[in-house]
């Protein structure tokens, strides 16, 4: 066999072209965790103002390609990252780009609830201070906990350690965090996934809200949701034939298309809850 | 009998089983031996502080609260008094604490904030800690040949200069304050350091992640959340740096210049407690030995104060940052 049809016979998903404006456009080549390929040949265009849902098996690149798009994977020393990540026409990976900028704007809520040792009122605060906000500070705080469905619980005691609440009232600490400084694009990676239903909704209508002015990008496991807020959605899966576990984009578009009509097969079992 | 759960024939495969007869008897034993050892710790102490007290009764008797309020030495007058020790002890350990500290935690920092690779951390960090394992008298030994004469020129141009300056009122003869807290400083610096790379280091991957994912430069990532998060570990540190600088003995002896007197600054000698009772035991007369004793039991109960104040503040912070209440 050629190496030229050894190479035709990688998947490589359609690439999805959106109706609509994109604010990033991310084209995956190769994402390396040391030697370790960890994603290859995605291309995932984020639309403005709107959600982007990623689903897909534990394990197939979904958080990986969520924090490519901030470059929060710069922490670990041994990510590297091939392909282009386009911010408003601006290559986030270019050399003379600064993270901490890019992080400024690209938002980040993660998948375990990680609040600052500080009261509950300066952790919602942090990025707003940081970002030397002038307004009104104690009504963007309240706003944002609103937001997050925490005020009611937290009102009487703002004062309190951000670590003394529980694991989802935590969770809903960090989206309020997140949310305060209105990033133009919002990350979350699985962010109800510590929270009870009624928290869930209401994060979600947060994420409803949120889109009138903002862009998201949303990995979970709970296909509801992703049928219940994303407009689009983004099949990942895991390829094994290549020698390693290699996560790639199987298929992208409209979440209804995807959920009702998918293309590949590989993404109606997984969303039918078949598994080979 | 122990609570047994039933055994019905549903759960004959079940591996779950109450710990054996030994399992528990060796948590018994480990139980009472863990108790035993720190009921020996408090025996312990209560028994030196009892024998000091014992020795000392004489002494408190005869100069009572005097003692620590007096400004002389005088054995031959048997005039006894420690307020210049005391005062030397506290000043130079809080410099010395300044100092140490600050450097301290700096290179703590340094080295847990990925500004090395954490290879060469780590080779840092075993030199760092390998300052603690040099003897006190080769500090003492280095003060007097190093330290004293390359800090002499300074200070007489700094007294020169900044006289008016209570800290630079007079000149550096020899042995004095600033030496003794320099080389105080370098040796607090090791336990200092040591124990702020673990109360850094302790900090949770993810808490490091929420700060970068908000955008916050390395320096507002450290100042605004790794120190805040790591505050009670930074205290315990400087608590235990303070508590090694009360007590620190052979080297103050060396290069403070034991001479009694209470003065703001830096070049004049001064004496401490410790070295108070390192210079004076040898030839001390009974009378003496006795107000030394007295002298020792202060020393102790000054440790013992500045132990349970850190412990209170770290207590405090541990409760304010990190909302265990
Ligand atoms: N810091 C890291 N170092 C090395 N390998 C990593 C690291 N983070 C992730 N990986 C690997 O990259 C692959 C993709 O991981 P990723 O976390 O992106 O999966 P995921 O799709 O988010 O899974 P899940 O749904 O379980 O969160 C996995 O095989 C994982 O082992
Ligand atoms: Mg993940």
């Amino acid at each position: 066999m050629s190496a030229l049809q050894e190479k035709s016979q990688v998947f490589v998903a359609e690439p999805f072209q959106p109706e609509s404006d994109t604010v990033i456009d991310c084209a995956v080549n190769k994402i390396y965790y040391g030697d370790f390929l960890a994603v290859r040949d995605s291309v995932v265009p984020i639309e403005k103002k709107k959600i982007t849902g990623f689903i897909g098996p534990s394990g197939c690149g979904k958080s990986t390609v969520l924090r490519s798009l901030n470059r929060m994977n710069d922490l670990i020393d041994i990510f590297r990252f091939e392909g282009s990540v386009m911010y408003h026409g601006q290559d986030i990976y270019a050399k003379k780009v600064d993270p901490v900028v890019v992080r400024r704007y690209i938002g980040m809520v993660f998948q375990q609830p990680n609040p600052f040792s500080m009261s509950i009122y300066d952790n919602v605060a942090f990025g707003l201070r940081l970002n030397k906000y002038k307004g009104n500070m104690d009504e963007r705080v309240e706003t944002a906990l609103k937001h997050a469905a925490l005020w009611k619980e937290v009102k009487d005691k703002l004062k309190n350690s951000g670590l003394s609440l529980s694991g989802g009232q935590q969770q809903r600490l960090c989206i309020a965090r997140a949310v305060a400084t209105e990033p133009d694009v919002l990350l979350m990676d699985e962010p109800c996934s510590a929270l009870d239903p009624i928290a869930t909704r209401m994060v979600e209508e947060l994420m409803l809200q949120l889109k009138e002015n903002y862009t998201l990008a949303l990995v979970t496991h709970n296909m509801q949701q992703a049928t219940r807020v994303a407009d689009t959605t983004a099949f990942f899966s895991v390829d094994i034939s290549q020698g390693g576990r290699t996560g790639y984009l199987v298929e992208m578009g409209p979440t209804q298309q995807v959920f009702e009509a998918p293309r590949e097969s590989l993404t109606k079992d997984y969303i039918s809850g078949q598994f080979s | 009998m122990a609570f047994q759960f039933p055994k019905s024939s549903e759960t004959e495969s079940s591996a779950s089983r109450p710990p054996s007869a030994f399992d528990s008897a060796s948590d018994i034993i480990f139980r009472r031996l863990a108790w035993t050892c720190a009921a020996l710790i408090i025996g312990l102490v209560a028994y030196i502080l009892w024998a000091l007290g014992i020795q000392a009764l004489p002494a408190i008797g005869e100069h009572g609260i005097g003692f620590v309020t007096g400004t002389t030495w005088h054995a031959s007058q048997d005039a006894f008094g420690i307020l210049p020790e005391i005062w030397g002890t506290l000043y130079s350990s809080l410099l010395a604490l300044l100092i140490g500290g600050l450097f301290g935690i700096t290179i703590a920092i340094f080295l847990t904030q990925d500004f090395i690779h954490h290879r060469l951390a780590s080779v840092f960090r075993t030199i760092v800690e390998m300052l603690a394992a040099i003897p006190s008298v080769v500090y003492g030994l280095w003060g007097i040949f190093v330290v004293i004469p390359l800090i002499k020129p300074i200070a007489a141009w700094l007294h020169e200069t900044l006289g008016w300056f209570p800290l630079f009122s007079t000149d550096l003869a020899g042995p004095g304050l600033a030496p003794a807290v320099l080389v105080l400083a370098i040796m607090i610096l090791p336990t200092v350091a040591a124990i702020s790379v673990d109360a850094l280091r302790r900090i949770p991957y993810k808490v490091k992640e929420a700060a970068y994912g908000m955008g916050t430069t390395k320096w507002e990532a450290i100042l605004k959340v790794m120190l805040p998060s790591s505050s009670s570990g930074l205290l315990a540190a400087l608590v235990l740096g303070f508590g090694r600088a009360l007590g620190e003995t052979m080297a103050l002896a060396m290069l403070i210049g034991n001479s009694n007197q209470i003065s703001l600054s830096l070049f004049s000698p001064a004496n401490t407690l410790a070295s108070l009772l390192a210079s004076n035991f040898p030839e001390a007369g009974k009378l003496e030995v006795q107000a030394l004793m007295y002298a020792a039991l202060v020393l102790l109960a000054i440790t013992l104060i500045v132990n349970i104040v850190g412990l209170g503040i770290q207590q405090y912070t541990v409760r304010k940052f990190e909302g265990k209440l």
